[in-house]
């Protein structure tokens, strides 16, 4: 579980500027930083915003990595959900869906 | 100076970001009540105001998580987030360094606080200021609790960090005026954003209001996770704004529950010198 390592990349990709750039040129090259498992590299790239929220990423630092990648409000939220029906429910922290 | 100002309000993203979605009547309400305790806050004239709002990472990570801080210098960047996602332009904000610093050693006699000479704004500062202060010109001294990386201080830890940044602000010269920003119930950057337990906020803000402290201090995290969601868990800082008040008692003079802004959107303010 290196979590902690997905959700630091994103913190980083939020508040700097020169990371991003880097990032949206090279994203292999900057996740070579990260103690990532083949799921969530694969995840951060793809991207697939639905599995990092079952993965367990805090929805402060996913609501702007799903900017960063284009997903208008709507989106955001169906991919959240659709990233559940896939993959089962949220497996970490305190973001986890809820009956309604 | 005592103390001029102690008020609270919601600072959801959605309330500059997604303003068009939004039931009219019920946000325009909302809105007038910002403007009302714009009206207020000039009113007591102050100096410098303080900002106690629950970070979103835009500063602090779990790789050296404080449960309070204080910012310690004379101008502020933000809001960290996509201008067109939060509606705000990317601005320098006014901040008081000396001011900080005096409040920071006297908040140090009853909290241990972080200092922090960098701070970005977030939403959670940027919304309130963009209908607070629309100008970005009055100074400010960014505050910040953690609610969003377990563990996180108790809610009487939270109290007492207002009581310190009372004290802090009595001591000083300076006319300072103090405002905390968050939500109450709110499942905010979950499929559930839109969710709000209304009974559960107006039972907050009822013990709120009433400065009921061991009513307001009750709240296991475990409650308010289930009750509140894990936005809830952002009460520490009306807390925080009661601990700031002590003695004081409170009125709301906005709670509308607006599902696209994710939070029912409350305004409220402390009678201080009572």
């Amino acid at each position: 579980m290196s979590l902690y390592h997905v959700q630091k990349l994103l913190y980083l990709l939020n508040r700097d500027g020169e990371l991003r750039r880097r990032f949206q040129g090279d994203r292999a090259a900057v996740l070579e930083g990260y103690e990532l498992t083949a799921e969530e590299r694969g995840a951060i790239t793809a991207p697939d915003i639905g599995l990092l929220y079952v993965l367990g990423v805090n929805g402060q630092l996913l609501m702007h990595y799903a900017a960063l990648c284009g997903l208008e409000w709507n989106a955001y939220l169906e991919a959240m959900r659709d990233g559940v029906r896939r993959h089962g429910p949220v497996r970490a922290g305190v973001y986890a869906m809820v009956p309604d | 100076m005592p103390l001029v100002f102690a008020g609270a309000c919601s600072h959801a993203p959605g309330i500059t970001g997604r303003a068009e979605r939004a039931e009219p009547a019920a946000r325009d309400r909302f809105y007038a009540a910002l403007e009302r305790l714009r009206q207020a806050l000039e009113a007591a004239r102050p100096d410098a105001l303080i900002v106690v709002a629950a970070e979103h990472f835009a500063n602090f990570f779990m790789n050296n998580m404080p449960a309070f801080a204080l910012g310690m210098a004379d101008h502020y960047e933000g809001p960290i987030e996509d201008e067109r996602f939060l509606r705000i332009a990317r601005r320098r904000v006014p901040g008081h360094r000396d001011l900080s610093e005096r409040l920071i050693r006297r908040v140090m006699d009853e909290i241990d606080v972080a200092y922090a000479e960098e701070w970005l704004l977030d939403h959670g500062i940027a919304v309130p200021l963009s209908f607070l202060t629309p100008r970005f010109d009055l100074p400010i001294i960014p505050a910040n609790i953690n609610c969003q990386g377990p563990p996180l201080a108790p809610l009487h830890r939270a109290y007492a960090f207002g009581r310190a940044l009372r004290s802090a602000a009595d001591a000083v010269p300076e006319r300072v005026a103090l405002i905390g920003t968050g939500g109450l119930s709110h499942w905010p950057a979950t499929p559930n954003s839109g969710k709000i337990n209304e009974a559960w906020d107006r039972e907050f803000l009822r013990r709120w209001s009433a400065h009921d402290k061991a009513a307001l201090l009750s709240y296991s995290d475990a409650e308010t996770y289930r009750e509140g969601g894990q936005g809830g868990f952002e009460i520490r800082t009306f807390i925080a704004v009661a601990g700031a008040a002590a003695g004081a008692t409170g009125e709301v003079w906005c709670y509308e529950p607006i599902p696209i802004f994710a939070v029912g959107c409350t305004v409220a303010v402390m009678h201080l010198g009572q």
